[in-house]
């Protein structure tokens, strides 16, 4: 068992009560983090707290439910953004990152992006960072192209520099693939951009879950990642950008709260981040969202990562064994986050997926929202099993048992 | 439910050695479809006989073994039938097909999608229209 120089694994697990269910009679093996993650109890708390003790709309009434609802909503904002090394000014409580990367689109990319622009893109991207692109690049009449991959599964960066000559717009990239694992560079492609010229947006919903980030030193214009990936509830997550983008940009969603003066022909805005939060915002998400960045913070983002590269180097070790098992992504451990996207043989990744099933293991097959990726791969499907902190090496075996089940099923 | 069950002998062979696969170089009904779940993809192509048989139909596709074993399944079955007896088709036949396996929800839709596909065409070629009752499959 994983223990002392990481963290308490044993001990993480008693926090998850959902990890004493049964599925189909067996212990849960839940291996389908990078889709979303189990909630500690203290998140679940949080929520029954707000909603039995202080439930209140937040930044309108002066009574004493509208004032704590408030002050914890901000709370949380001010904790999420510590997390990350920003400024809660800069901290954007958005749905998730599909919200944040459409934001984007509509209240940056339709005032900044003209005729004729380039937008860069990357062919490891989740579709929340393609399709908002597409859509803006189809109403200004910009131009989408993509950055290539190396064999290994990285970004190219040979590609990435060809298309910096000519002078992007836009760079959106993942800092961490979805399905290859793949951490990218992301100071180095920040600054390589914004001497081209363009704006950085990326996508830390991978990232912020896995690695210690620090958005200072990072230099991305806009960060965005969501709560649930991150032991947090559904429906909340946030953009980050830079005060002045934010500024300048128009409002995304009109509507109350995010008004200073409304008059008859026109109105003006509110300040950043409440600009862009218009209408009555996911309070209780964002409360839970703070006391999912307390549980990450009291555990160490440095040991979150440690113990992921162990189960993933012990996965590896127990996988690659099995004849007709093929990875995907850099080799390198150091090099990637806790996910191993994989086939097996001819099995195809749903029918692995249903004798998983069986076994109580829940692991994600499919495209993962990356059709590009998985036509360069040039597979239609491929199997993910995702690590998160209360996962432990008894699961990988459960996981790899499963699959020679598979394998005798199937005679491969 | 037991994948044991799910995955006899009989789908594992129609998965790895699909009857009716490939093209026909003249046909007078297409169809394709996808699952958006899986990715699971079937196309169907019918030469259309004297009085409006099935004369020839083949089909390609990629997917898993419960989609490309049914619609496999599918096409022997449908094969000399007249274009009317596709409106009869039911999700109970496939599932009869498959030696009614006790599938989830979402496999339901693997199991359905050469269904679908067939439908889709014939009744596009006898001037209908087919409404999927199940919705996305």
């Amino acid at each position: 068992m994983l223990k002392s120089e990481t963290i308490d694994v044993e001990a993480v697990r008693r926090d998850f009560p959902i990890l004493k269910r049964k599925v189909h009679g067996k212990r849960l093996v839940y291996l389908d983090n990078a889709a979303t993650t189990q909630k500690p109890q203290s998140v679940i708390d949080a929520l029954v707290d707000y909603y039995s003790r202080y439930n209140s709309n937040v930044h309108r009434s002066v009574h004493t439910l509208g004032e704590e609802a408030t002050e914890a909503y901000e709370d949380s904002r001010r904790k999420v953004a510590k997390f990350v090394g920003a400024q809660a000014k800069e901290t954007v409580f958005v749905r998730g990152t599909t919200e944040a990367t459409n934001l984007v689109r509509f209240a940056w990319g339709e005032k900044y992006v003209k005729k004729g622009d380039l937008i860069v893109a990357t062919l490891m991207e989740h579709h929340s960072n393609i399709v908002p692109w597409q859509l803006l690049a189809k109403s200004r009449g910009a131009v989408l192209k993509y950055v290539g991959l190396t064999p290994d599964g990285e970004l190219d960066m040979g590609s990435l520099e060809g298309l910096l000559r000519e002078s992007p717009r836009l760079v959106a990239f993942a800092h961490c693939s979805n399905v290859l694992g793949t951490i990218n560079d992301v100071a180095t492609i920040c600054t390589k951009a914004r001497s081209a010229g363009a704006t950085t947006i990326v996508d830390g919903a991978q990232s912020v879950p896995h690695l210690p980030v620090d958005l200072a030193s990072l230099g991305a214009d806009f960060y965005a990642f969501s709560g649930h990936k991150m032991l947090g509830p559904t429906g909340i997550g946030v953009l980050i950008g830079k005060k002045r983008l934010l500024e300048e940009m128009d409002p995304f969603e009109g509507g109350g709260e995010m008004i200073r003066e409304v008059f008859e022909d026109h109105s003006t805005w509110n300040d950043v981040p409440h600009k862009f939060e218009a209408g009555t915002v996911n309070v209780a998400g964002a409360i839970g969202f703070g006391a999912a960045v307390d549980y990450l913070s009291r555990l160490g983002m440095d040991k979150v990562r440690e113990h992921e590269v162990r189960l993933l180097d012990y996965a590896y070790d127990a996988l690659s064994s099995l004849k007709g098992f093929h990875a995907y992504g850099p080799e390198d451990t150091k090099k990637r986050s806790g996910l191993i996207a994989f086939n097996y043989a001819d099995v195809h990744p749903h029918d692995l997926a249903t004798i998983l099933d069986e076994e109580g293991v829940a692991i994600r097959s499919g495209h993962h929202c990356a059709q590009l990726l998985m036509r360069c791969l040039d597979v239609s499907a491929t199997n993910r099993a995702s690590f998160y902190v209360y996962n432990s090496y008894d699961d990988v075996d459960a996981l790899r048992h499963g699959i020679e089940k598979a394998g005798a099923i199937f005679k491969v | 439910m037991s994948s044991a069950d799910i995955y006899r002998e009989l789908i594992l062979d129609y998965y790895r050695n699909p009857r009716n696969f490939g093209k026909l170089e003249k046909f007078d009904i297409q169809a394709h479809d996808t699952n958006p779940l899986c990715g699971d993809e079937i196309e169907m192509q019918i030469r259309v006989g004297g009085e409006n048989t099935i004369e020839e139909i083949k089909f390609t596709g990629k997917g898993c073994a419960i989609s490309q074993a049914s619609a496999s399944m599918l096409t022997e079955l449908a094969k000399g039938k007249p274009l009317e007896w596709v409106r009869q088709v039911a999700k109970e036949d496939v599932f009869k097909l498959l030696g009614n396996p006790d599938l989830g929800p979402s496999r339901v839709k693997c199991a359905l999608l050469g269904m679908k596909v067939l439908k889709t065409g014939v009744y596009g070629y006898l001037g209908a229209h087919y409404d999927d009752p199940d919705g996305s499959v």
